[in-house]
């Protein structure tokens, strides 16, 4: 069985996108291609023409500050992520996340990118980009348009991108003021496959004792990455203390829907969980947003 | 396209869907990089691209163009490229390679190249790790003989070598083992050691012939019908096919086994399928991917057949019998004293059930068997089987052939665990290659690894136990249901043992056993590493725990009131006359643990700063015999030869999986003739050259083979010395081996000379040797069912996130009675890597089967302990040397890990006070626990 026949390393969006639009046969963007490949092997995904292999595209793999707002290339290896002193300056949620995703190795090839194209419910990246107001950059036939991520979802797997005919150029988040934090957990079982149970990312905004914006993010706790609104609304504006911070919980718990997966936890386990971590990153980007 | 490999720049035609792993193995021929998973799982195909380590296996090739690749071949200092054949010279060892060689960090070898390419990578960008920055970096790069301890120790070694000047490894320390011998005790290197960690060794895929076919199995995929009809005309067409068989081309006998021939090596028209991993037909083709294609295009129909998929239910009238002899394999029964009597006094009597898990051998090394017919008739097996004359008997009844027409060349094997003793691939590859007259290779992916061979019973233990108020046991009952699978491989002896191992290692004046082997439509099980008793001393020194809270006693105290000891009575009336160091491990144990826990080690204890992590230690007991035992003939045979040159050779076909019999061998030899060790040259796993050295199975080839040898290299040096004696008539008690020499009253004689002064007078220089180990008795007969037991306690310290359910294991303390210590390293690595599996037995490892069908077909599924999960392991010795092994040794490789999994599900209790009754820990099931508790 031949899985691909044109392996093409693309120099630039437009070469890529060309190059997707234009294969003689079914073609596919390729990043890290952790999952990708694996699909392919595995014969869950159908053999391809092309794999347009953008992970050497120069757009899309700088990480930099653009206009008051870090810029994370979809195709900068999770590894580079972590190490980025700029997205440990402005990111330290996605940093936790990005460091969790996959093995050492697989982080050398595996990107932002495609963790969030991927679009499981539970993505970490996706999680911590959420939880941080990430717009993502996309770029196709009728040019480069910026989108929110969350409007990015439709089912598990499925997202907005139209992958035969856009990329995922990068993400842009907003750079971090001195009163906020953020920060990422995740709780995972030692058996079975290694994707979180649940996991969870937070941001705030304070001031003093006082809450003046939050952005929460939760998976799978429905069928696509999702905030918790309500969760956020409880906590807005509040001063923090413990009984603000259960009532945050109870409304999380209020409105995610946690389901059981065989093997590997129930809906009661995630739910348990899911106040666990909630009074845990927000410990935590408290903590941070006071520095 | 252009690639830079190792340095040297190449160009390559571009192929289609090539991945990076293939372009190195298949077309540069460096096969150093190995695939274990092909799933981006395991880390075994770890290379570096630009200097970063990445997946060979998922990595394309074209991703490569224009890059920078390094391999395991390309990490030695290479000097002098000879131009003329285009190879480089390897002049000198990277310190890594030498610290792993040296700290014995490179066991089966396997994983070796990615553990050491991951760590270069790791050294480049940080040359001081801590060991916290290692278990990062190498968290997914898998050691199954879960070296990760040495792991760690070679890495910092090479880490500071390389910043002094001289580059110097330290030597490791292993404590307290002791010996008056000039080189058994001492600590040695593999002799296998610089191929493993240069990637120079081959193991059976790295092999090629010419005009080598590639062979797949078409696997039934159901786990229990009736197969109706099979249709292999759309494989036979496809081109590239060169063979496609079915059942009724078996030549010879249709079913295999080690013990039952009750598995078919093809299921045919009519016949029964019993499992997922059942074979319908063999397609050999030109290319892998062919022969893939191939058996897709097979049609096979079935009639299904309820399914059987638990013991207990497998044993309930009514349900379909899936072997003519019905689905009972075994009914074992231990009988000691008078059972009612010993209820009777008891002052209390507990009673539970526990269940554990199927689990998985996980091998890094995929089965592969290479079959090649010779011009002159005979056929040519090249795999890594852990019982190679087995194989050929196998084979040969397959192709009803005489056994002799068949040569098993054994080759290095990347793990066993008892997971390569059955029949794999080997006869199908035979098969296949007899029907097109050319070399056959057949490979497992992983995939088909996981279905397939036979696994870690999964049983269901009932005990029920009896004491006096002062702890002495009474009595204990056990009940066994253990399920053996689609077919009985060793079943039969794996039960037998859980069920004689099953009230412990303690001495119980009435005790029961009953054990149901059970046939259902799971994979089969079979031989795994404790083989039987891991299971039954989970329930037992569970028990055992139990009891002392109830009696309010401490449980090592209870332990040691019951603790077998020389004069005591096992279960199955053997009287233990000698070597029983089961007091003195308790007693080792119980002083660090308190010297560690400062006292109190069963009292949980709240984590500074995060009170809801509670820590506590918990305590288990375990023992295991060596050898087969229970009335099996249990010989070895060895050889000993001694060249003109000087060298010694012995010859045996016994295997080598990495556990190191290779260095011990070599160093019995060695002692024997008063010579360094490299003077000796070690044969295994050949039934053309070796003699039969029995299954590497039971803890036993120390003792067995080790013996063998001893004795064989024992009567050549009398021998020798009867010869020259006369030649100098000189008696001979004036005739000394030393260093490559004979002195004979003064005068010197080369050791090589010797050959030919033996020769003079008729006498050959060497000798067969056939040790029969001590007779033992069957089961059921009382007196000596096993030669020797080996002992161990252990004491495991967890910690438990009381919020999460989360456990991790922070440190263990193991000490073993396992007699003399042959080889320190080899022992080291197995007391380390038995604690690590014991862990993964108790945490992580659970192969899933729901209804027959396998769950954990990916390794991505089934989770080993990474180097993430290892604790700090105190290896403590208690050696009560055995007067009938080889210098006092008894067998060390099972032992180690019986214990730790119910130290840790002790400690867990301790810690939170949930009792862990099924296997693997489930940290959902610890916080409904404490949940509950909370409510109350």
């Amino acid at each position: 069985m031949i899985l691909w026949k044109d392996y093409h390393l693309a120099h630039s969006i437009e070469d890529a996108l060309e190059t997707l639009w234009n294969a003689p046969g079914p073609a596919r963007l390729i990043a890290g291609g952790t999952d990708l490949l694996l699909d392919l092997q595995q014969g869950r995904h159908p053999p391809v023409h092309t794999l347009v292999d953008v992970s050497a595209v120069p757009e899309m793999t700088s990480i930099e500050l653009r206009r008051e707002k870090l810029f994370i290339g979809a195709a900068v290896p999770l590894n580079r992520v972590v190490l980025s002193p700029l997205v440990q300056e402005h990111a330290e949620a996605l940093v936790e996340a990005a460091g969790l995703i996959g093995g050492p190795q697989v982080r050398n090839t595996a990107t932002l990118g495609g963790n969030v194209a991927h679009a499981l419910p539970a993505g970490d990246g996706t999680i911590a980009l959420l939880a941080l107001g990430a717009q993502a950059e996309i770029a196709g036939g009728s040019g480069i348009y910026r989108s929110p991520l969350e409007d990015l979802y439709l089912g598990p797997g499925r997202s907005r991108l139209a992958t035969q005919e856009e990329l995922l150029v990068g993400f842009y988040l907003p750079i971090r003021s001195k009163n906020e934090g953020s920060a990422f957990q995740r709780i995972m079982r030692p058996q079975g496959v290694a994707i979180a149970i649940l996991n969870l990312a937070a941001w705030i905004r304070r001031r003093g004792d006082v809450i003046l914006d939050v952005r929460l993010a939760i998976g799978p706790a429905g069928p696509i990455p999702r905030r918790s609104n309500e969760a956020e609304h409880v906590l807005r504006g509040k001063k923090m203390s413990p009984e603000v911070r259960e009532k945050a919980v109870g409304s999380l718990l209020a409105e995610a829907s946690f389901r059981t997966s065989p093997h590997r936890a129930t809906a009661e386990y995630r739910k348990y969980m899911a106040g666990v971590l909630l009074e845990n990153v927000l410990e935590t980007a408290w903590q941070r947003s006071a520095s | 396209m252009r690639i830079t490999v190792n340095g040297v720049q190449r160009s390559i035609e571009v192929r289609f869907g090539e991945m990076l792993s293939d372009l190195l193995r298949e077309r540069l021929g460096l096969t150093g990089t190995k695939i274990g998973c092909n799933e981006a799982e395991c880390g075994s195909c770890t290379v570096l691209v630009s200097g970063e380590p990445v997946l060979a296996c998922t990595y394309p090739a074209g991703k490569a163009v224009g890059k920078e690749v390094i391999t395991i071949e390309g990490l030695a200092n290479v000097e002098s490229l000879d131009q003329s054949r285009k190879t480089a010279r390897q002049v000198e060892l990277h310190p890594l390679q030498r610290a792993f060689i040296t700290h014995g960090a490179v066991q089966c070898g396997f994983c070796i190249p990615g553990q050491i390419v991951t760590a270069f990578a790791l050294l480049q960008s940080n040359p001081d790790p801590t060991e916290d920055e290692i278990k990062y970096a190498l968290k997914d790069t898998l050691c199954r003989c879960a070296g990760y301890p040495s792991i760690i120790r070679a890495i910092q070694s090479a880490a500071k070598a390389m910043q002094s000047d001289a580059e110097e490894i330290s030597e490791p320390e292993i404590p307290g083992i002791t010996h008056d011998f000039r080189v058994v005790g001492t600590q040695l290197i593999r002799p296998d050691a610089v191929e493993k960690v240069t990637g120079k060794a081959l193991f059976t895929d790295d092999l090629k012939f010419p005009e080598m076919l590639h062979a797949r199995v078409k696997r039934a995929g159901v786990p229990h019908a009736i197969v109706k009809s099979v249709n292999v005309e759309g494989a036979r067409s496809l081109p590239g096919v060169v063979a496609v068989l079915t059942a009724e081309d078996i030549l010879g006998e249709v079913n295999h086994g080690l013990v039952v021939y009750d598995w078919p090596t093809l299921v045919g028209i009519g016949e029964r399928v019993r499992y997922v991993g059942d074979a319908i037909a063999l397609v050999a083709a030109e290319t892998r991917e062919i022969a893939t294609q191939a058996i897709e295009l097979i049609e096979v129909d079935y009639e299904a057949q309820p399914v059987i998929s638990h013991p207990v239910q497998s044993r309930q009238p009514d349900v379909p019998q899936l072997h003519p002899s019905g689905n009972l394999l075994k009914h074992i029964k231990v009988r000691k004293g008078d059972l009612e009597i010993g209820f009777q006094e008891a002052d209390l009597i507990l009673e539970h059930t526990f269940h554990t898990a199927i689990t998985e051998h996980a091998f890094i090394e995929p089965e592969c068997s290479i079959a090649r017919p010779l011009p002159d008739g005979r056929m040519e097996i090249y795999v890594g089987s852990q019982i190679p004359y087995s194989d050929r008997h196998q084979v040969a009844r397959t192709l009803n052939w005489p056994e002799e027409r068949i040569r098993i060349v054994g080759q290095l094997m990347g793990g066993g665990f008892g997971g390569k003793e059955d029949i794999a691939g080997q006869t199908h590859a035979a098969l296949l290659a007899l029907a097109t007259g050319k070399t056959v290779k057949l490979l497992f992916d992983r995939h088909e690894s996981l279905l397939v061979h036979p696994k870690r019973h999964a049983t269901q233990i009932q005990v029920k136990m009896g004491a006096k108020l002062d702890g002495r046991l009474t009595a204990v009952e056990t009940e066994l249901y253990g399920d053996t699978g689609a077919y009985a491989s060793l079943g039969e002896k794996v039960l037998t043992r859980a069920t004689t191992h099953s009230s412990g290692p303690y001495e119980v004046p009435h005790a029961r056993a009953d054990c149901y082997a059970m046939y259902t439509n799971n994979p089969p099980a079979g031989a795994f590493r404790g083989f039987g008793v891991t299971q039954s001393a989970f329930a037992i020194e569970s028990m055992m725990d139990m009891l002392a809270e109830k009696l309010g006693m401490d449980p090592v105290e209870l332990r040691r009131l019951n603790a077998l000891r020389v004069g005591s009575e096992t279960n199955t009336g053997q009287v233990l006359t000698e070597s029983v160091g089961l007091l003195e491990c308790m007693q080792k144990v119980e002083d660090e643990m308190n010297h560690l826990s400062g006292g109190q080690p069963f009292t949980p204890k709240r984590v500074e700063g995060a009170p809801h992590r509670v820590r506590a230690w918990g305590f288990a007991a375990g023992y295991k015999n060596t050898g087969l035992g229970g009335g099996a003939p249990d010989k070895a045979a060895a050889e000993v030869e001694l060249f003109a040159d000087g060298m010694l050779e012995v010859r045996t076909s016994s295997a080598e999986l990495g556990q190191g019999l290779v260095t011990v061998l070599q160093m019995i030899v060695a002692e024997e003739f008063n010579q360094t060790p490299t003077k000796v040259r070690v044969v295994v796993m050949d039934t053309d050259l070796t003699p039969d050295g029995g299954p590497t199975t039971a803890s036993r080839q120390t003792y067995v083979t080790g013996n063998a040898a001893r004795l064989a290299a024992n009567t050549l040096r009398q021998a020798a010395v009867t010869t020259l004696a006369e030649k100098f008539d000189q008696p001979p008690d004036k005739i000394r081996f030393v260093e490559g020499l004979v002195q004979v009253n003064g005068q010197v004689v080369p050791l090589g000379e010797v050959v030919g002064a033996m020769q003079a007078e008729g006498r050959e220089p060497r000798v067969l040797y056939e040790y029969w180990a001590p007779e033992t008795k069957p089961l059921g007969q009382g007196g000596d069912m096993h030669f020797a037991f080996s002992f161990a306690a252990q004491a495991a310290e967890v910690e438990v996130d009381t919020r999460t359910g989360e456990v991790s294991v922070l440190r263990v303390i193991a000490a073993s009675d396992a007699g003399q210590v042959i080889n320190p390293l080899g022992f080291q690595g197995q007391v380390e890597g038995g604690v690590v599996m014991g862990l993964g037995n108790a945490l992580t490892e659970n192969f899933i089967v729901e209804q027959g069908q396998v769950f954990t077909d990916r390794l991505a599924r089934y989770r080993m302990p990474s180097i993430v999960q290892t604790p700090e392991i105190i290896s403590i010795l208690a050696s009560h040397p055995t007067k009938d092994g080889p210098y006092g040794a008894k067998g060390i490789g099972e032992l180690v890990s019986i214990p730790t999994t119910p130290a840790i599900t002790n400690a867990i209790y301790h810690a939170v006070g949930v009792r862990i009754d099924r296997l693997p820990v489930d940290q959902e099931v610890i916080i409904q626990h404490l949940k509950g508790k909370v409510k109350q």
